[in-house]
């Protein structure tokens, strides 16, 4: 099991990678008033079928023996259920993937959320590739971070240049400390 | 809101200084296990910490990557080193104040940390 949320969807992302997307976006949503903690994971990556969906989704039901089973959906699926939440992967082949997991925010088994900037800093650096598109949004204040836009402005100095990866770690604390006011989640 | 203004001024000065970053054959490739398991024992702060040393150090000629299950999840985290002309050096369980280890004695100084390696430490 993972010890934050936020390692859940550093793992849940590198799927999506896995899966060839171009974009991928992460929503982090907190509302106290909901009492919820709510993440949405989407890639526009291969996607998955039916079929597979199910085997991945309750590994231990399937009867695959060629490979050895996912952990990594079942995890975050499981941590998620634990909190008196839900869980919801919505894909289709050839055009994505959506994965959205509900927490109870105020619940006893919910793990912390974590080092959320660590696992976006950690998937834009190392995946210079990929555009991300991060949501954060704490009782309705929000930030965004769009790879594509930083692309724009920076021409061909690399996302992962000394300086732009300084520059995205302080832009990721920065605003999430605008927008929940260093409250701990 | 942190402003773009300041990126703006990032790419001005590094314009010009780019294309010296050259991925080329003489690169020594650090690659981090990041399957779940290894990312479930600790590979993120592990990771994060060779990057953040490999760049304040300016260790050009360094690239810091990801793989997935590298096969041996109980010796998670797994930390790879490819120097070109030599064998692969893995180390296992790794922390980010053994990373750092890494960096300075065999990134930069070329001496290997064997009591790191798996070959050390599984015999
Ligand atoms: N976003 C996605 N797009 C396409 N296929 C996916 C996606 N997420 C999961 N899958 C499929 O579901 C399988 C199971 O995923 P899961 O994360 O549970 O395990 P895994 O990635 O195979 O292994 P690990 O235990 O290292 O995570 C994947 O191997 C992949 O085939
Ligand atoms: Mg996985």
């Amino acid at each position: 099991m993972m010890t934050e949320i936020s390692l859940n969807v550093l793992d849940i992302a590198n799927n999506s990678i896995r899966a060839g997307a171009g974009l991928i976006e992460i929503t982090v949503q907190i509302q106290r008033d909901r009492d919820a903690l709510t993440i949405i994971i989407t890639d526009d990556g291969c996607g998955m079928t039916p079929e597979q969906l199910k085997s991945v989704e309750d590994p231990f039901f399937t009867t695959r023996t060629t490979r050895r089973i996912g952990l990594g959906v079942p995890f975050f699926k499981m941590a998620a259920l634990s909190t008196e939440g839900s869980f919801k992967i919505d894909s289709t082949p050839g055009s994505g993937t959506t994965i959205t997991a509900v927490f109870g925010l105020t619940h006893i088994d919910r793990m912390p959320l974590g080092d959320m900037n660590s696992t976006i800093h950690t998937l834009i650096t190392l995946n210079t590739h990929i555009d991300f598109l991060y949501t954060y949004s704490f009782d309705g204040n929000q930030f965004t971070l769009d790879t594509r836009e930083f692309r724009q402005v920076l021409g061909d100095v690399p996302l992962n240049s000394p300086e732009v990866s300084a520059y995205i770690k302080e832009y990721l604390t920065e605003n999430q400390n605008e927008a929940d006011g260093g409250y701990h989640i | 809101m942190k402003s773009l203004e300041e990126l703006k001024a990032i790419r001005e000065k590094m314009q010009g200084q780019i294309g010296i970053r050259n991925e080329s054959s003489d690169q020594t490739r650090v690659v981090v296990g990041m399957a779940t398991c290894g990312i479930a024992s600790g590979a993120r702060p592990v990771l994060t910490a060779l990057s953040d040393a490999v760049q304040t150090k300016g260790l050009a000629n360094v690239s810091v990557t990801q793989t997935g299950c590298i096969g041996l999840c109980q010796y998670e985290p797994i930390v790879e080193i490819y120097e070109p002309g030599k064998d692969k050096v893995t180390y296992i369980k790794m922390t980010p104040e053994k990373a750092q280890e890494v960096v300075e004695q065999h990134l930069i100084r070329g001496h290997i940390i064997q009591k790191y390696t798996i070959a050390e430490v599984l015999g």
